[in-house]
């Protein structure tokens, strides 16, 4: 019969030098969560140029939704933040079969190890993205 | 140390589309990222490419599943994030009507989007 872990309610963030690889993995997936579902607020609100578009406009690329996301790709700071959303999303990927797994009750002896290597290949991935995310305003 | 873990709770239908959507996501997301980012570069996307894509069928079922999929999950994270740091009572009914009104109209939003960018309708 399955047992359910009580972690209680609100964490105690003072002691976080005291925190092994499970609890950073719980918090890393909490803040990644977060910044996905507030970039997909924003990434709506962005696409949504898409309406009205003027239909004469498109073949040229005059339009409003191509200009908006061509403008925004020429800022150095847009290419950075892209970068880093790669990331957040990579080891919210990663991390997460990591969790189904868990929920699964497979592969909890090495739930610590699962954790290191979510982290690393995430940084793996992200660092071999660089050229294609800078390519053209470096 | 317990000799299976589960967060599962019987009768808990939001735990379980959480972990279907999770499933679903996994494989969304990272296909969206290729797409958008390394097969089609994104300084390079037009309307025009975006409008081609979305008016397959196939492309298009895929993104407004991907649209609602990711709003449940993201939104539903959120809660669940919430109601673990202590939200309870009448502030966790209150917030939770606000992030369903939310995900209606993210969800909405998207539609709209969706729809703009083919030529399916």
């Amino acid at each position: 019969m399955a047992q359910s872990y009580d972690r209680g309610t609100v964490e105690s963030f003072g002691r976080w030098r005291e925190f092994q690889a499970g609890m950073w993995a719980w918090i890393l997936h909490k803040l990644t969560g977060w910044i996905l579902v507030g970039y997909l607020f924003t990434h709506i609100a962005v696409l949504s140029t898409a309406i009205g578009v003027d239909p004469g406009t498109t073949a040229a690329g005059m339009d409003t939704y191509t200009q908006t996301l061509q403008g925004l790709e020429e800022l150095l700071i847009v290419r950075f933040l892209e970068i880093g959303l790669l990331a957040v999303a990579v080891f919210h990927i990663l991390n997460g079969i990591r969790l189904l797994f868990v929920d699964l009750g497979l592969g909890l002896d090495v739930q610590d190890t699962s954790f290191y290597a979510s982290l690393v290949l995430t940084a793996l991935i992200t660092l071999s993205s660089l050229p294609t995310f800078l390519g053209g305003v470096l | 140390m317990a000799k299976h873990y589960s967060s599962f709770k019987r009768g808990n239908w939001r735990w379980f589309v959480q972990r279907i959507t999770a499933v679903f996501l996994i494989g969304a997301l990272a296909f969206h990222f290729v797409t958008l980012h390394f097969v089609n570069h994104a300084a390079n996307i037009s309307f025009a490419g975006t409008q081609a894509r979305m008016s397959e069928i196939g492309y298009f079922s895929l993104m407004v599943t991907f649209l609602v999929a990711g709003a449940f999950h993201g939104v539903n994270g959120v809660y669940n994030g919430l109601v673990n740091a202590g939200l309870s009572g009448r502030p966790k009914k209150i917030v939770a009507g606000i992030l369903i009104v939310a995900t209606l109209l993210l969800i909405g939003q998207g539609l709209r989007v969706a729809v703009a960018m083919s030529t399916l309708f």
